[in-house]
């Protein structure tokens, strides 16, 4: 069946680069869309199933899928939405050529989600680099040939790390006499493998994956490349990429936890989150560029959910549900930029406000997403962040909490202050006579998004529960 | 005699830690190739014929030749001046290079471990650390991919200490070729260097906060 998806892909991707009518273009990405479900369904079917001998479709990887499935069709429909309104210099060529970029994307995150071998990740991560590449430099400009430039030299020395890794990590298994990098079978051996090469393992691993993950030390491509990115592909890159690489580092790191290195996997990466959060909170508390803080909120919600991880318990099942929630809030919140973009034509926080005045709905969506992305009560957010917060209590991190406490308060008060400047106060200048309309449907998948966030987060279907809590077995 | 080609990839790193032009450096990216491709006949032997011909391969006619001498082509259609452009004087450049040798002999000398070959574990390393000072030291974009392509043929050593074992691991290694390849053709289609006027990393340097 993967054999099947990938196909399907390659020849979607590759008939949507070379057909430059319209309608075929809208007609082939309905049926992808299909495709994307159709493989859903089956996955859920054949749940723990293996397929094509390097593929197993686990709880974590169906769970990651199905948002993903539920993200992408918002973000054809506005990547649609995009390229007819907002670009004048768009041509047909350059439309195939951004949505077989990302198909491609789409898939390769999709299949990696549940590959039962680190390398078999590896693979898809490098792919997944190509093809954002690909949507980054979508616009051809010198700022965003920076970008693109940025993101792809610090990904490729990345996906050496992880390379190196894996490298570590087939010593490792050497020495403990086995010859099968399967996920499964590592599992399974973990206890005997050469602690040394292990730890080596990890931190490369842990390394290279950060840039996809979006933690410190590689988080700064993803910044630019989110920033210049058309703001439907930077939904794409700060959810299900990122999805993608807290894939590769939580099955290493269930790896390391049936060793006795845990603890020492702990620091690490609790070193690396709350360093996260601190860079979020300082960048956020001065930062003037919308969607560049919104790629910042990104890597202080990965810090968080690191920290879960860390922390152990409660925490792993709240990292995972605030992983997927996330994955719900941010993409709202990149897909609605484009509208503020389009009313105020400047990313600036200098340029912009009353935006209640010229897109009422929108606004709400902002307000809302506010809301959800700092975990303010209503917030489905909230839940998860709650529990990974009552984690770190009863693995007595306490100083640890107290420091996240404040560092998240310094970055709601960042967060705040931009976002209600953007919202309530009056704009410097502003061309009223050329204002475009903005229907209020175009917000309407939006508040799907954020609705459904506090859905399945206040009642969870006992299914998706279920999931999670066999997401969680594997550590 | 695999001992003697890796201890000539070593002391080409200290050589273009030294190098004052672009050739020079391209004209090492193919001896390192040519090395490489001795190294792999050497140490894989308990490979198959056809994957070990596939690997073989690989180094010579990319890490050797095709890749050198699209950089070359590179320069040449760029116009890129000859000048390396380094941030620190070539002396420093050479006592750090040999500090990087010096500490990973000290590390790998502190590991007990009997599976791994010492020299290609000190090599591998030393290679992958010069490639990254490359990086870090050099002012032009095209000296970043050229750091980057050491750091990968520093990669490739360590993935032949364990290629007897697991061949896949080296197949690996020939896709992260590949993404080099793209970085390099993204040079090329992109034209960054003409678009920027002057090849320079001081100009990608308007992103920020």
């Amino acid at each position: 069946m993967i054999g099947f998806f990938l196909f399907g892909t390659l020849v979607i991707s590759a008939a949507l680069f070379f057909n430059r009518n319209k309608w075929v273009n809208y007609a082939l990405i309905v049926f992808y869309i299909a495709l994307l479900w159709y493989f859903g369904v089956y996955e859920f079917l054949h749940l723990n199933g293996s397929d094509l001998s390097f593929f197993k479709f686990d709880s974590l990887g169906f769970l990651l899928y199905i948002s993903l499935c539920i993200v992408s069709i918002p973000v054809f429909f506005h990547s649609y939405r995009y390229l007819e309104s907002h670009n004048t210099t768009e041509t047909p060529r350059t439309r195939g050529l951004f949505f077989a970029a990302m198909t491609i994307l789409i898939s390769a995150c999709g299949v990696a989600y549940s590959a039962n071998h680190i390398a078999v990740i590896w693979i898809f991560t490098e792919i997944t680099t190509l093809s954002a590449s690909v949507l980054i430099y979508h616009h051809r400009n010198i700022r965003a040939l920076e970008g693109v430039w940025k993101y792809v030299f610090i990904c490729a020395i990345s996906i050496t790390f992880v390379y190196i890794g894996i490298l570590f990590l087939s010593l490792s298994v050497k020495q403990a006499g086995i010859n099968d990098l399967s996920f499964d079978n590592l599992y399974a051996n973990a206890g005997r493998l050469n602690p040394f090469w292990l730890k080596l393992a990890f931190l490369f691993i842990f390394t290279g994956f950060t840039v996809k993950l979006g933690l410190i030390p590689m988080y700064t491509a993803g910044i630019d490349a989110k920033d210049k990115a058309p703001a439907p592909a930077g939904a794409l890159l700060s959810s299900i990429v990122i999805n993608l690489g807290f894939v590769g580092v939580y099955r290493v790191y269930a790896i390391i936890s049936h060793s006795t290195l845990i603890h020492w996997a702990n620091i690490i990466i609790i070193t690396s989150s709350v360093l996260s959060i601190f860079v979020a909170a300082i960048y956020m508390t001065r930062i003037k560029n919308i969607k560049r803080m919104f790629a910042y909120s990104s890597i202080e919600h990965m810090g968080l959910v690191m920290l879960g991880i860390a922390a152990g318990g409660i925490g792993i099942y709240a990292a995972i549900l605030h992983i997927i929630l996330h994955t719900f809030v941010k993409s709202a919140l990149f897909l609605q930029y484009n509208q503020i973009y389009w009313v105020y034509q400047s990313k600036s926080i200098y340029d912009v406000g009353h935006y209640f005045k010229y897109n009422m709905a929108g606004a709400i969506v902002i307000l809302l997403g506010f809301i959800s992305t700092t975990a303010m009560p209503p917030s489905g957010l909230f839940v998860s962040e709650f529990l990974i917060f009552q984690s770190l209590f009863e693995a007595h991190f306490i100083g640890l909490m107290i420091i996240v406490l404040i560092l998240l308060t310094l970055i709601l008060w960042g967060f705040g202050s931009n976002i209600f400047k953007l919202l309530f106060t009056p704009p410097i200048q502003i061309d009223e006579s050329r204002l475009p309309r903005i229907s209020p449907w175009e917000s309407l998948s939006q508040y799907i998004l954020l609705a459904l966030t506090v859905f399945i987060a206040y009642n969870p279907p006992s299914i998706f529960v279920t999931l999670i809590q066999n997401a969680v077995k594997i550590i | 005699m695999t001992d003697i080609l890796l201890i000539a990839l070593a002391m080409s790193l200290l050589y273009i830690s030294i190098a004052n032009r672009l050739y020079t450096y391209i004209s090492i990216l193919v001896l390192q190739g040519i090395l490489l491709f001795g190294i792999t006949y050497l140490t894989l032997t308990h490979v198959n014929t056809l994957n070990l011909v596939l690997i073989m391969l690989e180094t010579i006619v990319f890490k050797a030749i095709s890749v050198p001498w699209f950089l070359n082509y590179l320069i040449k259609r760029n116009g890129i001046t000859r000048e390396t452009e380094p941030y620190l004087p070539n002396f420093i450049s050479l006592i750090i290079v040999t500090l990087i040798f010096v500490i990973t002999i000290i590390i790998s000398n502190s590991i007990k471990d009997k599976n791994i070959d010492k020299t290609y574990f000190v090599v591998a390393l030393s290679t992958l650390f010069t490639g990254l000072y490359l990086i870090v030291s050099r002012k032009k974009i095209i000296t970043h991919v050229i750091g980057y392509l050491i750091i990968e043929n520093g990669v490739f050593i360590l993935s032949l200490a364990v290629g007897n074992e697991m061949p896949m691991l080296v197949n690996l290694g020939i896709m992260l070729d590949i993404f080099a390849s793209v970085l390099i053709l993204g040079v090329f289609f992109n034209k960054i260097e003409d678009v920027l006027k002057d090849p320079d990393v001081n100009l990608l340097r308007n992103l920020k906060d």
